[in-house]
C-alpha cells in the first residue's frame, strides 16, 4: 500500500510516460481494467486474476488475487472492473453466475469481499457507477440486470430485459440515473435505475448479438455499440428516437468498443474472432482505421485506455496470454499504406476514378457522380486536425460514363436494322452504311465503308478526281438507280442484261465521256452486275413480289419460274467473272507498276482509317486508272479478319455480303460460314428475325442458305378421313380420295389452293377469284357469302 | 398419405397370377388391369416411423396452411417429402428452419460441388450405419451426376474425400480428440488440400448428417418406399385385407403397447414436475459450494459412462453401408475414461453464439445465420405442455437435456448445476439419450417406449430434435475450435 500511494503521488503531476511494452500472463485474459490514477491494471480470465503495476519500462506483477488451493469457479472471470472512485474496490463477473467484489485493502491474502449469487447464468458484465461508490450493476446470460448496493447483502433492484441474454451494461457518464444494456437479440435498452419495472427506451441496434456498448465520455447523447454483424454504430440518444449517426464496418464481429479520451470522434475496437488487431477509428471516416495495433497473436479480449484524459496509451489483454501497453505513436497507420488513388472499370465500360480532391479540382469538367450509392461517399472531407498527424483527407470520385452508344449493344441492333446489304448499287450501299456507322459514332467502321466504296467502285469514277466530286455525284445516284432497276426488274431479261454487261469491258468505260452522268452511272450499274450486286438486285425484286400478293398471283407461273432460275443465273455470273482472266494479270502488272509503299499505305488504312483517308485520296492519282478492284482483296480480307477478331462479326459479314463476289473467293468457305453463323446467332439473340433472315438469304454459303429451308414443311390432314396426308398434298393415301377439290371446276387442286375461312370451301386461286368477281355466294352452293380481298 | 410413388418396374410376371392369390377389391382390380404388367411395390413399414403409429403422424391432407406451405416448398425443392420431414411435421416451426438449412447446404451456393455434398452426406450417415440416409443420398448423388464408382467405397473416391474420412470418424465418435493438426493435414495436402471454406462446408455437412442419423434411429424412421428395404413386391399374406388397405395403414395397428405400461408408471409426469418445482424453489436455499458444483459435473460425466446401452445385440453393418467407411471398430469411447485425460471444453471460452457463429459466417456466409436460427429454434421450442399438463415451464427440462448431451461430449457450462440432471432425467431416459447420441444404430423400439411413457409422441420427437441439435452443436464446437486454433 505504501508503494502504491507513492506511485500515485508521482503521477499526480500528470506525467504519464512509458513505451510500448508487454508482459506474459500465465493464462488467457478475458478482461482488463485500469485504476483511476492509471498506475495499475487488473487482468482477469478463467485462470488468471492479477494486478500489474505499470512502470516506466515494464509491467510488474503486484498481486495475485487467485488464491486458495483449489480455486473455485468464482475466480473464473468473464469481466472485471476497477472502481473509478475507490481505488481499493474491484468487481468481477464469474462464468458461473456469481458477482464478486474485492477489497484490496483487506489485510488477509484472500481479498474477496462480497459474493452475490443471484444470477442463474453466466454474468457477462459488471459496471460500477461512475460517481456513486456503492452502486454496482451486473448483466447476465439469464436476461436479468441487477443493481447491488455494496453495503447490503443482496441486490436492491432487478431489471428484466424481457428478452435474451444481456451482453453489456454501461452507466451513462453524464446522466446519473441512466444506464444502457445491450442484448443478444440485437436490442439496446435504456433504463432508469429508479424504475426497475420498465425500460425507458428500446431499439434494435444490430442484427445478432450486440456484444458491447460505450457512452461517449464527453458528449452525453452518444452511445457506441458493436455487434456480431461486424458493425460499430454510434447512436444519438438525445432525440426521441435513437438515431444512427455513424456506422463503421469492420471485418469481424466487434467484441469491445471504447471511446478514445480527448478525441471526440475516435474509438477503439477489438474483435471477437479471427481478427487479432485493435483498431482505432475516426468514425467520420468509416472505411479505413485511423490507427491499428497489430501486436497480439490471438484475439484481443480486453481494451482500456490507460487514463481518462490521456489519449496516447492503450492497454490490451488477449487470449494469447499477453498484456500490452500500446503507445499511440507506435501504431500502424493504414492510411499511409492505402492507395491514394483508385481507378476501376465498370461492367459496362464506365470508368471510376478517385483521387485527392486537390489533384482534380482544377478540372472544370468534372462533375460528381449523380445518384451514387450513399454508402460510397462522393466527397469526404475532414478538417485538418492540428494535434494529430492524420493526413488531410478529401477525395473525389469521378465516374466517367462511356458513351451509351458505344458501350451497349444498342449500336449492334441499330446497325443491323439500318444497314443496307442489297437492293442498291454497290457504291450507294457503301455510302449508306458508312452514314449509318457515322451516325452511331463508329468512325472507324464508317471510314472502312467509304474506303471500300473507293476501292471497289467503278474505276471510271476516278477520272473525276477528288472525293468531293464523288460525294456530290452520289447525291444524285438514288434516282438513277431506282429508274434503272425498275427497268431491269420488269422489262429486261436477265440474259440480255448479262450480255450487255459482258460486252462492256472496262476499257470501254473509260472511253465514255466522263461528263455524262447518266452513262457513267449506267456503267457503274453494269459493273455491279459483274459482282454479286446483280444477284442481290434480283433478290430485292423477289422481296417486292412477295410483298404484293396481287402481283404474285397475277403472274403466278412466271414468278415461280423466275425464282427457280435465279440461282442458275448467279452461277453463271460467277462463271463469267471467273472466266475473265484479265483481272489477276492486271493485278500483277499494277503491282509491278506501283511501288510497294502503296500496299502498305492501304494496309494502314484498314487499321487507322481516319488518318489514312487523306493519304488514300491523295494517292489515288498515283494508281493507274486501270487498277482493278481485286488488287485490294488481300487487304480487305485482312480487314475482315481483323473485324471478326475484334468481335465485330457484324462488320465482317456485312462487308462480305455487300462486296459479294468481289471478295468471296478470297476467304475460305469455312471462315465465311463461321462468320455467318456467329452473326446470325447474334441477330437471333437480339430477336432481329428479319435481319437474320435477310442475311441468310443473301449469304452464298450453302450451309447458311439451307438454314432457311429447314422446317418449312406444312402438314395437312385429309379433309375426308382427318388423317395426315403424308405423300402428296392432294390425294389421301388412306381413303384414296382427293382432298382438295376446286369448288368451281371440281378438279383436284395441285397448286395454290384458296379457301374461305367462313365456309371452308375453296379451289383454284384463279377460279375462285373469277367466281367471286361475278358472284357473292360460295361456289359450292352452301349459301355462305364469301369475299375475296 | 402416400406421397412417393415407387418406381414402376416392368416384369415379365403377369399380374393375373398375382391377383389370383389373394383377394383384391374392385377398385384395385380396376387399377391393376389398367397398369397391365406393372407391379406396384408395397411399402414394408407402416408409416414413416416404426415407433410411432402412423395415425398419429400428421396427415398431409389435414395440415394447416402454414405447414402445408412448408411441405409444398420441401416437395418442390426435392421432389419428395421424406419420412424425416413427416415425423418432424409434429413441429412445423422447426421443420421449416430445418428444411431451409438442409436445402441451403445441399442445393444452394457453396464452395463444394453438388455431388461432393451428397457424398459427404453418405460418408457421415454411413459412420452410423444409417442405411436410410445412405440410400437417400446415394440416389441424390447419382442424380447430380456423381461417379457411381465412388459408391464402391471410400477407396474409389478422390484422394481429397478420402482424407476427410479421418475427420468424419473422429467427429462422429470422439470429437474431443480433434486437434488443429487434423485440420492442418486437410488444409495442407498439396493438390488434394481443402480450402477453409470447403472445410467448413464439409464440417457442417458431416455434423448435420451425424446428428440426423441420430434422429433417424431415435425416431425409428422407416425406409423410403423407393429405397432398399422400403418396399416389397411380395403380396401380403393376410387375406382379409386388400393391398390398398395395408398400404393406407388400415392394417393391424399395434394398439396393445399403449396399454401396457400405463398402470405402473402413472404419475411419472407428476413426479417430474414436482421435482422441477422443487429445484426452482430450493435453488436459493441449498447453496452448493463451488467444489461441489465442479464435482457434480465430473460425476455426471462419469455416470454417463456407466449408463451402458442396455441391448448389446451386435448388429453387423450390412455390407452395403459398411463399404462407405473404414475402421468400423472405431466407435464412441466415453469421454471421461481413466487413463487419457482430455481437458474439459468450457463453453464460456468457446461458444457457438460468440465464436462458432462468427467463424462459420465468415467462411460460409448465411449458413451461420441459418444454423443459429435452427439451434435457437430447437432450444427454445416449447408448447408449455407436459403430457396432459398445460402451462408448464419446460425450460429447465430442456436445458437439462441439452447440457446432458454436451456433458457426454465433455462440454461444460460453468453456470449450470449438473445435479439437476440427476433429478430430472431418469435412468431409462438417460439410456435412450446416450444410445441415440453415441451409437444411434443401437436404438431399439423398446428403448423408445421405455422412457417417458406417458408423454405423447410429439413430445418424444421434440426430445429427439433437442438431442439432434445439441449433438450437432457439440460436434461443431469441437471442429470449429480446432479450425480456430489452426487459424491463430
Amino acid at each position: 500500500m505504501e508503494k502504491m500511494s507513492r506511485v500515485t503521488t508521482a503521477l499526480s503531476s500528470n506525467a504519464i510516460s512509458g513505451r510500448t511494452m508487454f508482459c506474459h500472463l500465465d493464462a488467457p485474459a478475458n478482461a482488463i481494467s485500469v485504476c483511476r490514477d492509471a498506475t495499475q491494471v487488473v487482468v482477469a480470465g478463467r485462470n488468471i486474476f492479477k494486478i500489474y503495476a505499470l512502470e516506466e519500462e515494464q509491467f510488474v506483477e503486484k498481486l495475485n488475487l487467485r488464491v486458495g488451493r483449489k480455486p473455485s469457479l468464482n475466480f473464473s472471470c468473464a469481466d472485471v472492473m476497477w472502481h473509478q472512485m475507490e481505488e481499493n474496490l474491484l468487481a468481477t463477473a464469474a462464468t458461473n453466475g456469481a458477482v464478486v467484489t474485492w477489497n484490496l485493502g483487506k489485510p488477509s491474502r484472500n481479498k474477496q469481499d462480497q459474493l452475490f449469487t443471484e444470477h442463474k447464468r453466466t454474468v457477462n458484465k459488471v459496471c460500477f457507477h461512475p460517481t456513486e461508490v456503492y452502486m454496482l450493476l451486473s448483466g447476465s446470460q439469464d436476461g436479468f440486470m441487477k443493481c447491488f448496493d455494496l453495503r447490503k447483502k443482496e441486490s436492491v433492484s432487478t431489471f428484466s430485459g424481457q428478452s435474451e441474454s444481456v451482453r453489456d451494461v454501461q452507466f451513462s457518464m453524464k446522466d446519473y440515473f441512466t444506464f444502457a444494456a445491450s442484448f443478444e437479440n440485437g436490442n439496446v435498452q435504456l433504463w432508469d435505475i429508479r424504475r426497475p419495472d420498465r425500460y425507458e427506451r428500446m431499439f434494435t441496434a444490430h442484427t445478432g448479438p450486440v456484444f458491447c456498448c460505450d457512452w461517449h465520455p464527453d458528449d452525453r447523447g452518444w452511445l457506441a455499440t458493436g455487434g456480431r454483424d461486424k458493425m460499430v454504430k454510434v447512436w444519438d440518444m438525445t432525440t426521441n428516437r435513437a438515431k444512427e449517426i455513424y456506422c463503421v464496418q469492420t471485418i469481424a464481429s466487434v467484441a469491445r468498443v471504447k471511446w478514445r479520451p480527448e478525441r471526440k470522434f475516435h474509438l477503439a475496437t477489438c474483435s471477437m474472432m479471427v481478427d487479432h488487431n485493435i483498431y482505432v477509428w475516426d468514425i467520420r471516416r468509416p472505411f479505413i482505421p485511423f490507427a491499428t495495433f497489430e501486436e497480439h497473436k490471438d484475439v484481443t479480449t480486453g481494451i482500456v485506455w490507460r487514463h481518462q484524459h490521456d489519449p496516447h496509451f492503450l492497454l490490451s489483454g488477449s487470449k494469447d496470454s499477453t498484456l500490452y501497453q500500446h503507445m499511440f505513436k507506435d501504431a500502424t497507420r493504414p492510411v499511409d499504406k492505402a492507395n491514394p488513388e483508385g481507378l476501376c472499370f465498370g461492367l459496362f465500360g464506365d470508368l471510376a476514378f478517385a483521387a485527392k480532391e486537390s489533384l482534380i479540382s482544377s478540372d472544370a469538367n468534372r462533375k460528381p457522380y449523380p445518384g451514387g450509392d450513399r454508402r460510397y461517399p462522393i466527397f469526404f472531407f475532414k478538417k485538418p486536425d492540428q494535434t494529430e498527424q492524420f493526413a488531410h483527407v478529401s477525395s473525389a470520385l469521378s465516374v466517367f460514363e462511356t458513351d451509351l452508344d458505344s458501350n451497349r449493344m444498342d449500336w449492334f441492333v441499330k446497325t443491323a436494322q439500318l444497314y443496307l446489304l442489297s437492293g442498291k448499287p454497290f457504291a450507294e450501299l457503301c455510302d449508306h452504311n458508312a452514314k449509318v456507322a457515322r451516325e452511331l459514332k463508329r468512325p472507324q467502321v464508317s471510314t472502312t465503308w467509304t474506303m471500300l466504296r473507293i476501292m471497289f467502285s467503278d474505276p471510271a469514277n476516278l477520272t473525276t478526281p477528288g472525293p468531293n466530286h464523288n460525294l456530290s455525284k452520289l447525291g444524285t445516284l438514288p434516282l438513277m438507280n431506282s429508274f434503272s432497276m425498275k427497268e431491269m426488274g420488269s422489262g429486261m431479261g436477265t440474259e440480255s442484261r448479262l450480255e450487255r454487261s459482258k460486252g462492256e469491258s472496262r476499257q470501254d468505260n473509260i472511253h465514255l465521256e466522263p461528263g455524262n452522268m447518266h452513262i457513267s452511272n449506267n456503267n457503274e450499274e453494269n459493273e455491279e452486275t459483274e459482282g454479286s450486286e446483280g444477284q442481290a438486285e434480283y433478290m430485292f425484286g423477289d422481296a417486292e413480289l412477295d410483298d404484293d400478293d396481287l402481283y404474285s398471283m397475277e403472274h403466278d407461273n412466271q414468278t415461280e419460274e423466275q425464282e427457280y432460275t435465279l440461282p442458275q443465273e448467279a452461277f453463271q455470273l460467277r462463271h463469267e467473272i471467273m472466266d475473265n482472266p484479265s483481272a489477276p494479270e492486271h493485278l500483277q502488272q499494277d503491282k509491278a507498276d506501283s511501288p510497294h509503299v502503296s500496299g502498305n499505305e492501304a494496309e494502314v488504312t484498314c487499321l487507322t482509317p481516319i488518318e489514312s483517308f487523306s493519304l488514300i485520296s491523295i494517292s489515288q492519282p498515283l494508281f493507274s486508272p486501270h487498277l482493278p478492284a481485286s488488287f485490294f482483296c488481300p487487304i480487305v480480307r485482312e480487314m475482315l479478319s481483323y473485324y471478326a477478331e475484334q468481335g465485330d462479326v457484324q462488320m465482317a459479314v456485312s462487308v462480305l455480303i455487300v462486296l459479294g463476289d468481289r471478295i468471296r473467293k478470297e476467304i475460305d468457305d469455312l471462315t465465311q460460314e463461321h462468320w455467318y453463323m456467329s452473326y446470325i446467332d447474334l441477330l437471333q439473340r437480339f430477336e432481329l428475325w428479319n435481319v437474320s433472315n435477310e442475311v441468310i438469304k443473301l449469304s452464298t454459303c450453302s450451309a447458311i442458305t439451307c438454314l432457311n429451308q429447314a422446317s418449312t414443311t406444312l402438314h395437312i390432314n385429309c379433309s375426308n378421313c382427318k388423317r395426315p396426308m403424308s405423300n402428296k398434298g392432294w390425294i389421301c393415301d388412306r381413303c384414296h380420295q382427293c382432298a382438295s377439290v376446286c369448288a368451281v371446276c371440281h378438279h383436284v387442286v395441285k397448286g395454290l389452293f384458296v379457301w374461305c375461312q367462313g365456309c371452308s370451301h375453296g379451289g383454284h386461286l384463279e377460279h375462285i377469284m373469277n367466281w367471286l368477281k361475278s358472284s357473292t355466294h360460295c361456289p359450292a352452293g352452301c349459301g355462305h357469302l364469301c369475299e375475296y380481298t | 398419405m402416400r406421397h412417393a410413388v415407387g418406381p414402376a418396374e416392368n416384369v415379365e410376371n403377369n399380374s393375373f397370377a398375382v391377383s389370383g392369390l389373394f383377394k383384391i377389391c374392385t377398385h384395385c382390380e380396376r387399377l391393376s388391369k389398367k397398369d397391365l404388367g406393372v407391379r406396384i411395390p408395397r411399402p414394408l413399414g407402416n408409416g414413416p416411423s416404426r415407433f410411432i403409429p402412423e395415425k398419429e403422424i400428421l396427415q398431409v391432407s389435414k395440415v394447416d396452411a402454414r405447414t402445408q406451405a412448408i411441405i409444398e416448398d420441401a416437395f418442390a425443392a426435392l421432389g419428395r417429402l421424406d419420412n424425416i420431414s413427416l415425423v418432424m411435421g409434429f413441429h412445423p416451426q422447426y421443420l421449416e428452419s430445418f428444411l431451409r438449412t438442409q436445402h441451403y447446404l445441399l442445393q444452394m451456393d457453396g464452395p463444394l460441388s453438388l455431388h461432393y455434398r451428397h457424398y459427404i452426406g453418405i460418408m457421415a450417415a454411413a459412420r452410423h450405419q444409417c442405411s436410410y440416409l445412405v440410400n437417400l443420398h446415394v440416389n441424390d448423388f447419382l442424380q447430380v451426376g456423381g461417379d457411381p464408382k465412388w459408391l464402391n467405397g471410400l477407396d474409389e473416391a478422390p484422394q481429397k474425400l478420402q482424407q476427410l474420412g479421418e475427420l468424419n470418424k473422429i467427429l462422429a465418435h470422439r470429437p474431443w480428440l480433434l486437434t488443429k493438426e487434423h485440420i492442418e493435414r486437410l488444409l495442407k495436402a498439396e493438390e488434394h488440400s481443402w480450402s477453409l471454406a470447403e472445410l467448413i462446408h464439409a464440417v457442417v455437412l458431416l455434423t448435420h448428417y451425424h446428428s440426423l442419423a441420430s434422429f433417424t434411429f431415435g425416431c425409428g424412421i422407416t425406409p423410403e418406399i423407393h429405397c432398399d428395404g422400403g418396399h416389397t413386391f411380395r403380396p401380403p399374406s393376410l387375406s382379409q385385407y386388400c393391398v390398398c388397405d395395408i398400404a393406407n395403414g388400415n392394417g393391424h395397428a399395434n394398439h396393445h403397447d399403449d396399454l401396457l405400461g400405463n398402470q405402473e408408471v402413472c404419475g411419472e409426469v407428476e413426479v417430474l414436475m414436482e421435482r422441477m418445482k422443487q429445484l426452482q424453489e430450493c435453488r436459493d436455499d441449498e447453496e452448493a459450494s463451488q467444489e461441489e458444483m465442479a464435482t457434480r459435473f465430473e460425476r455426471e460425466k462419469t455416470e454417463s459412462m456407466l449408463v451402458v446401452t442396455a441391448e448389446d445385440e451386435e448388429c453387423v453393418p450390412s455390407r452395403d453401408i459398411s463399404r462407405h467407411f473404414e475402421d468400423p471398430s472405431y466407435g464412441y469411447k466415453d469421454f471421461s475414461r481413466r487413463g487419457e485425460h482430455v481437458p474439459t471444453f468450457r463453453v464460456q471460452d468457446y461458444s457457438w453464439e460468440d465464436h462458432g457463429f462468427s467463424l462459420v459466417n465468415r467462411l460460409y456466409p448465411d449458413v451461420g445465420q441459418m444454423l443459429d436460427e435452427k439451434f435457437q429454434m430447437a432450444y427454445n421450442l416449447t408448447y408449455n405442455t407436459m403430457a396432459t399438463h398445460k402451462d408448464v415451464d419446460t425450460s429447465m427440462l430442456r436445458r437439462a437435456i441439452w447440457n446432458y448431451i454436451h456433458c457426454m461430449f465433455g462440454i461444460r457450462y460453468d453456470d449450470y448445476d449438473y445435479g439437476e440432471i440427476n433429478q430430472l432425467l431418469d435412468r431409462s431416459f438417460k439410456i435412450y439419450i446416450k444410445t441415440m447420441v453415441c451409437s444411434p444404430e443401437k436404438t431399439t423400439k423398446r428403448m423408445y417406449e421405455s422412457f417417458w411413457r406417458q408423454f405423447q409422441h410429439s413430445e418424444k420427437v421434440h426430445v429427439n430434435l433437442l438431442l439432434m441439435e445439441a449433438r450437432m452443436q457439440a460436434e461443431l464446437l469441437y471442429a470449429l475450435r480446432a479450425i480456430t486454433r489452426y487459424m491463430t
